[in-house]
């Protein structure tokens, strides 16, 4: 009886005013007495709100849970990024023998450079290496040591060496300090600083020594990763870099850009400022919310099998992705673009109307200015979902492997996130790096994307 | 000239003509200071002088280029021999790539190898090569010819009309109006292109595999000998065990995106400060916003990983791509859509119910779960329809973190394929159009358009019969 009374009580005293308070006081205490669902009601209180209590937690534990995997997530991607953006160079003391080179000693200017295009510097690179690994233990190096030895380096070792005697003849039988590339492998034991002999480790107990000993003598450097951001795609890990991708994905987004948005911009102002209500006007409604959920994969099927096969335009170019990925936002586009449509005022129409305006002038001179931020602000977000598409892509073939950056939308190209998924792919564990960086890459592209939507939406929204 | 240059050309000549309508207009009214004679603005004439200038050509163009291959390559195999003609299609479609692969070089270098050359099949192919060169040429020509001319004339033949009362204004609007009619066609014509092509190719692969098989079959394997002798290349077309990978992964997906996204859209609602609000919101966006791509490596290479050592510490056998990973990651990836989809149907239900509930004593929970939600109810369902739909329709997650064995298992640990997976992977890569195996694809993406295309209209007739209860 007593967790009855006080119960409503300190309900009550939750309520604000003094007065109303001892009125309710009154009546609960009268109806208590008299009746017992009320007294069922209070009894059961305690669970009630126990339950309250559960639910809100667990509803608060799945905002929570959002956030964490959100953190969990970025967290993972970016930890696992952060070692491509720096990489391990090696300083040798290279010799640009004549006779090694097979060049004529006695050559100089121009003659010279000439044969040094054609040298032999792989063999200046591996004699000059392996005497650096020649000391009081061991005095000669086995073939099979030999073969370890040269897999230390990048295999653009020999070029690098090259272009820095081409760029500097003079050096020409002179010995030379020069910084290369370590190889991939070597590069994630330096990183990562792997036990010897565990999984996944490719060096052997004699390279790490080796390695050592190149770090006790201060040749070895960790620098920050320029080549990620100025090369292209290649199949050494070491080499391979975003640049490609990147300039697909620009001439891409361009194509797509140039369709999408007058397309979409034309199409909503018709649906919202021409179209009569009839059936096909419902029609085409139907469609473009229906395209809205139709898995991208099959805009890919459709590009292939129309774009590519009937009409003959080029496999794996930017055109026809940029031409997929058009039919697919233009429904995003048109629907923000109808809401922002719809948002101008009727008023502003009739006054022009009213002046004498034919509705085309109407339209085009006072809807449209009107509308434009927030229709920008819808193209932009379609635009940011066909930055991160990737299944139509595969199907109209911009998975292939592209080393040349391409330079217009009919070459072969590649798009950033079909990048990442082939380096995903790949079984090279330093691509594990990269393609975390990559995606980082893309993150970063989207982020200002959506911020530059923001901005402008709340600019708008201002107005 | 080549198309872009062409293009350019055209481009100038389109500006060119707005300002050669505008002098004409001028002229007709008798100078400039007579403009007010007549019926439109001068730039209205102008304007009109150069959408009738750029758009017959452009399209005349556009039709050109698309026909140019198809109708050279018909009048190249009718110059050839009788015996090569009447090769298969495979075969002289094998012979047209050697030419055209020949023709790329540069004629000088085809006919120093004409005269070089001894062998008298290899003489005719050259000989075709440069024929085709031949043809492309005057091709090209005729193609800068007409278009120039098109355009030409039609700003002719439309100036030669100006006089003063001529509706430049009128004619322009209804070109602009035809225009925009065009653009709102094209979602018609999009999803036109998606049956015919899904459709077309499907017929096609119906015809060499039966449609039960397809449907009812219980062993995929769509490797298909190449020669008889070969083993493993039976090729059987059952789709069943994908269709059951597909809806294991999307059931595990919503088993996690279901309970979740609803109690993040009921917490938000009803429940959050708002500034929790404020940070919650931007964190959705940012899960909803991750391309799939990134949640694919994700599931591959760090949630499989964390599932198997889980899995092993228990004394499980877990398949490396099991379709677990796949399932809770691509899960993650809809719980955004899932709670907002489910935030605008219960923020939908009129006021008057929540504060009648609350008003009788009820908790907030009490109010939510048994108010709130079966009044949302149609809209939720709508949601969840949705999100069923994208899950079978997502590609990036299952390529990367599903397996390519299709096996008909219901263990979550197992490894299984998807609709998606199976598409993606007979599509990419080395094929030849018309061998069975490249047509299942287009029989799956028939199945995966189809379910979808039921799904989301069903969603929609959900949502709208809710909203015609309360608005």
């Amino acid at each position: 009886m007593t967790n009855s009374t006080t119960s409503p009580k300190t309900l009550a005293n939750k309520s604000t005013k003094n007065c109303i308070k001892k009125n309710i006081k009154k009546s609960t205490k009268v109806t208590t007495t008299m009746s017992s669902t009320t007294e069922k009601v209070a009894l059961s209180l305690k669970k009630r709100h126990q339950k309250e209590k559960r639910f809100k937690a667990f509803g608060l534990f799945s905002v929570l849970f959002g956030f964490m995997l959100v953190v969990i997530l970025l967290g993972d991607i970016t930890s696992k990024a952060l070692p491509a953006f720096h990489q391990h160079w090696v300083k040798l003391d290279i010799n640009y023998q004549g006779d090694w080179l097979g060049v004529d000693e006695r050559l100089s200017g121009y003659e010279l450079t000439k044969q040094l295009k054609g040298a032999n510097f792989r063999k200046v690179l591996k004699n000059s290496i392996y005497p650096m690994f020649i000391d009081e233990q061991v005095t000669k190096l086995s073939r099979k040591d030999k073969r370890a030895v040269f897999k230390l380096f990048s295999t653009n070792g020999e070029f690098t060496i090259r272009d820095a005697l081409l760029a500097s003849p003079e050096n020409f039988n002179q010995t030379v300090s020069i910084w290369i590339k370590l190889d991939d492998d070597v590069d994630v034991y330096l990183k990562e600083g792997f036990a010897l002999g565990e999984a996944g480790l490719r060096i052997n107990e004699k390279q790490a020594n080796w390695l050592a000993k190149l770090q006790r003598e201060q040749r070895i450097e960790s620098r920050f990763n320029v080549g990620f951001f100025t090369a292209s795609d290649s199949r050494e890990p070491e080499l391979a870099g975003v640049r490609g991708a990147l300039t697909g994905t620009l001439l891409t987004m361009f194509v797509t850009i140039l369709l999408s948005f007058p397309l979409g911009v034309a199409g909503a102002l018709y649906l919202e400022e021409f179209a009569p209500k009839n059936r096909i006007t419902d029609l085409i409604e139907i469609n473009i919310n229906n395209l809205a959920a139709v898995p991208s994969i099959v805009f890919g099927l459709l590009g292939l099998a129309i774009i590519i096969n009937v009409f003959g335009l080029p496999r794996s170019a930017p055109l026809v992705g940029g031409i997929v990925l058009t039919l697919m936002t233009l429904p995003t586009i048109i629907i923000a673009s109808r809401a922002a449509i719809k948002a101008v005022p009727p008023s502003i129409r009739e006054a022009a109307l009213g002046l004498g305006a034919s509705k085309m002038q109407v339209t085009f001179s006072h809807v449209l200015p009107q509308a434009m931020p927030g229709i920008i602000t819808g193209a932009i977000i379609g635009v940011a979902q066909a930055l991160g598409e990737t299944a139509p892509l595969l199907m109209i073939g911009m998975v292939a492997f592209i080393v040349d950056i391409p330079t217009s939308i009919v070459d072969s190209a590649t798009v950033l996130p079909v990048q990442i998924f082939l380096w995903a792919d790949s079984p090279e564990r330093a691509f594990l790096a990269k393609t975390s960086a990559a995606i980082l890459v893309l993150l970063t592209l989207l982020l200002v994307i959506n911020v530059t939507a923001t901005v402008l939406r709340s600019k708008f929204e201002k107005k | 000239m080549n198309s872009s240059l062409l293009f350019a050309v055209l481009l100038c000549l389109t500006l060119l003509s707005y300002w050669f309508g505008i002098k004409r207009s001028l002229k007709v009214a008798g100078g400039s200071e007579h403009r007010k004679e007549l019926t439109c603005l001068p730039e209205q004439f102008g304007l009109l002088t150069a959408m009738v200038c750029g758009l017959p050509a452009l399209i005349t163009l556009l039709i050109f280029n698309s026909a140019e291959q198809f109708v050279i390559e018909l009048l190249l195999t009718n110059t050839l021999p009788l015996s090569i003609q009447s090769l298969s299609a495979i075969d002289l479609g094998l012979y047209l790539n050697n030419i055209r692969s020949l023709a790329s070089s540069d004629s000088a270098a085809l006919t120093a190898l004409l005269q070089t050359s001894v062998d008298s099949a290899e003489q005719a192919q050259v000989h075709a090569a440069l024929t085709l060169q031949n043809l492309f040429e005057k091709s090209s020509w005729l193609k800068t010819a007409l278009v120039l001319i098109i355009a030409v004339v039609s700003v002719i033949l439309l100036v030669s009309k100006f006089n003063l009362t001529f509706k430049a204004r009128q004619k322009s609007e209804a070109i602009v109006k035809a225009l925009l009619v065009a653009s709102s066609a094209i979602a018609i014509l999009t999803t036109l292109g998606i049956v015919v092509s899904v459709l077309f190719e499907s017929i096609q692969f119906f015809k060499s595999v039966p449609a039960t098989d397809f449907m009812f079959g219980t062993h995929w394997s769509p490797q298909t000998a190449m020669r008889s002798d070969q083993i493993g290349g039976s090729g059987s077309f059952g789709a069943i065990p994908l269709f059951a990978g597909t809806m294991l992964i999307t059931f595990i997906a919503m088993l996690l995106a279901v309970p979740v996204g609803l109690m993040i859209a009921i917490y938000l609602s009803q429940y959050a400060s708002v500034k929790l609000r404020s940070i919650a919101k931007p964190m959705l966006e940012v899960l909803a916003g991750i391309p799939t791509v990134v949640y694919g490596f994700f599931a591959a290479l760090t949630v499989a990983p964390v599932i198997r050592s889980a899995g092993e510490y228990f004394g499980l056998s877990v398949a490396s791509e099991s379709a677990l990973a796949a399932g809770l990651v691509m899960g993650t990836m809809i719980i955004p859509f899932v709670s907002s989809l489910s935030e605008d149907a219960i923020s939908a239900v009129p006021n008057d119910l929540k504060e009648a509930s609350l008003g009788m004593g009820a908790t907030s929970s009490e109010t939510v779960v048994k108010v709130l939600l079966p009044a949302a109810l149609p809209g939720i369902v709508g949601a969840i329809l949705l999100a069923v739909s994208r899950a079978i329709g997502e590609t990036m997650i299952v390529v990367m973190a599903a397996g390519m064995a299709a096996n008909l298992t219901a263990n979550p640990l197992d490894s299984v394929t998807t609709v998606t997976v199976q598409i993606v992977t007979l599509l990419t890569g080395d094929q030849e159009f018309d061998s069975p195996k490249t047509l299942a694809a287009f029989a799956l993406g028939l199945m995966l358009f189809v379910t979808t295309l039921g799904l989301n209209i069903m969603a929609l007739k959900v949502v709208r019969k809710y909203r015609e209860q309360y608005d």
